[in-house]
């Protein structure tokens, strides 16, 4: 363990530092944020009601919506000059949600993410291949800084150029893989295109997340590649990747349970539900200094594993994400919600308000094709004024979601009106 | 002359010009010139017709997506030369051709040209088109 201290903590101990945190979080909360005393007061809570971890359930939830009422910055627990980092994720109007971190929050996700590292057995001699987008995404840097904090060699691929990405982990013998877990099945078909072997590579390990995956897409990457692959789970709003990871036992993602308090819920009642209960995922962030976040509502459908894990650590675990209880889409790792897209084609005059949005995955990528109707009057008899509307909102979608999706301009009346909003996604992937 | 041409915005899909001609064919309008121009997923079916109202009209009502588009209509007589003399003049009044095809009514034929400039064509051609 990289930390058997909090790793393998007993259980009753973690739950005395988890109280002891969790007051010392809602008391910061209460005396630096306007937005968490109000709520507080509300509730009628004051920090000093909250002792032990059990007085999480007197808590009120944070939704993302709050998150997005307060942006850019109104969450944030600490004066700006002790923000030394911001990333951003794509937000539902166009407006991204801003998460700040102090100099001790990024020292918090680097522990959390070499963790996770360690337990699949990547040591200081490894070198690391980060294939997750650097930027204002998390995933990238997140897992960057992690890597560096282990020792590890880094090798700041990013995502885009597969072949030029494919060639360094040959030319380098690199040993370890972190990505999507799809995209690793297209760097898998691209290396035996380009006419490789997996033997003319060192590959051993492979740190997956950044989307839903399942046993048979694992079994797959491990047999084609000859490598272990771990999930890692995590969200912008709570950290990034880190939040919990896989051991040895590929059997649930323990939580790091002395930084983020993890719950299970009803997503209807809000009743905290049992464990090995299927419900919605809500996490407290013990620690975090620039915006901490009481109860967030995370919308991934799971259930938590109590039971002693073989690999000594005694963190709880989380099933593999069953699914989401709104209707956001993950793709090519990035969060869409169909209230973005919707958005986005409103915005432009040249559309009706009817659109369908077709998920698929072709090759291990995943596709979004975007069917609109152009209006009355936005029709042309010149092919590339039509084609300019077309790139118009791919451009739009693009700069918005960070996406490229494919626009297909339809004829009028050919998108079925429907009343529910559920008929305007169809999401073909099958995640066998 | 400048004549009326109708356009109609298509899917790639098997059977949609086949109805758009069907429709005109029920209501007894008759083709006189088409062309079809495509991009991969979409394309523009284009038409010169006798009634571009009444033909609009009944594509519309069976919800198709029409546009009415001035183009210039040019006598074109079938001997050798004639196309190449027509556009000569176009391009030495700086006018581009954006499409161009063909129509022939009995035993006269006639290229319908969308030039870049509608008044400035028509003026170039004035000396060719007779009638």
């Amino acid at each position: 363990m990289w930390n058997k201290t909090k790793e393998g903590m007993l259980p009753d101990e973690r739950r005395q530092l988890q109280g002891v945190r969790l007051h010392k979080l809602v008391e910061r909360l209460y005396h630096n944020v306007p937005f968490y005393r109000q709520k507080l007061q509300e509730a009628g809570i004051m920090p000093s009601d909250i002792n032990t971890i059990e007085d999480i359930r007197k808590l009120p939830f944070t939704t993302k919506q709050e998150m997005r009422d307060n942006y850019p910055c109104g969450l944030f627990a600490v004066p700006r000059n002790e923000i030394i980092r911001i990333h951003a994720s794509s937000g539902t109007t166009g407006k991204p949600t801003i998460v700040g971190y102090t100099r001790k929050d990024l020292e918090v996700w680097s522990e959390c993410i070499a963790r996770s590292l360690y337990a699949w057995g990547v040591r200081s001699s490894d070198t690391v291949s980060v294939a997750y987008g650097y930027g204002l995404f998390t995933g990238g840097l997140g897992f960057h800084d992690g890597a560096q904090h282990l020792g590890a060699t880094v090798l700041p691929t990013s995502t885009g150029n597969t072949e030029k990405h494919i060639r360094l982990l040959h030319d380098l013998q690199v040993t370890v893989l972190a990505c999507t877990p799809s995209y690793a099945l297209h760097l898998y078909e691209t290396i035996i295109k380009m006419g490789y072997s997996m033997d003319d590579f060192a590959l051993r390990i492979g740190c997956f997340g950044g989307e839903p995956w399942t046993e048979s897409m694992r079994r797959e990457i491990e047999q084609n590649m000859g490598i272990k692959a771990y999930n890692m789970y995590g969200l912008s709003e709570i950290m990034g990747p880190g939040v919990a990871h896989e051991c040895e036992c590929q059997n649930g993602s323990h939580f790091n349970e002395d930084h983020f308090f993890p719950e299970i819920i009803d997503p209807q009642t809000l009743e905290v539900l049992p464990d090995g209960q299927k419900g919605e995922l809500v996490i407290t962030t013990l620690t975090k200094e620039g915006i901490p976040l009481i109860r967030y509502r995370t919308r991934d459908l799971t259930s938590l594993i109590r039971e002693q894990c073989p690999c000594g650590r005694t963190e709880v675990r989380i099933a593999p994400i069953m699914g989401r209880s709104d209707d956001m889409l993950i793709i090519r790792g990035i969060n869409v919600f169909p209230s973005q897209i919707e958005s986005v084609i409103l915005d432009l005059q040249a559309f009706e308000p009817q659109y369908q949005l077709i998920v698929d995955r072709k090759n291990n990528l995943d596709t979004l094709d975007v069917l609109v109707e152009v209006k009355n009057g936005f029709y042309s008899d010149d092919l590339s004024q039509m084609l300019a509307l077309k790139k118009e909102l791919h451009d739009k979608l693009k700069s918005v979601l960070s996406i490229n999706a494919n626009v297909q301009l339809v004829e009028p009346g050919s998108i079925e009106r429907s009343q529910g909003k559920s008929n305007r996604v169809v999401d073909k992937r099958v995640l066998k | 002359m400048i004549i009326k041409q109708l356009s109609v915005f298509l899917e790639n899909r098997v059977g949609r010009t086949k109805e758009v001609t069907s429709l005109l064919a029920n209501a007894g309008v008759d083709i006189l010139a088409f062309s079809t121009a495509d991009m991969i997923e979409f394309g523009v079916l284009r038409l010169v017709v006798p009634d571009v109202d009444r033909a609009a009209s009944v594509l519309k009502e069976a919800g198709f997506a029409t546009i009415v588009t001035d183009v210039v209509s040019v006598s074109c007589p079938n001997e050798t030369g004639a196309l190449a003399s027509i556009l000569a003049k176009l391009a030495d009044n700086d006018i581009s051709v954006e499409y161009m095809y063909a129509l022939q009514q009995g035993g006269n034929a006639r290229a319908i040209i969308r030039p870049s400039d509608l008044d400035k064509c028509v003026k170039a051609l004035g000396s060719v088109d007779k009638d």
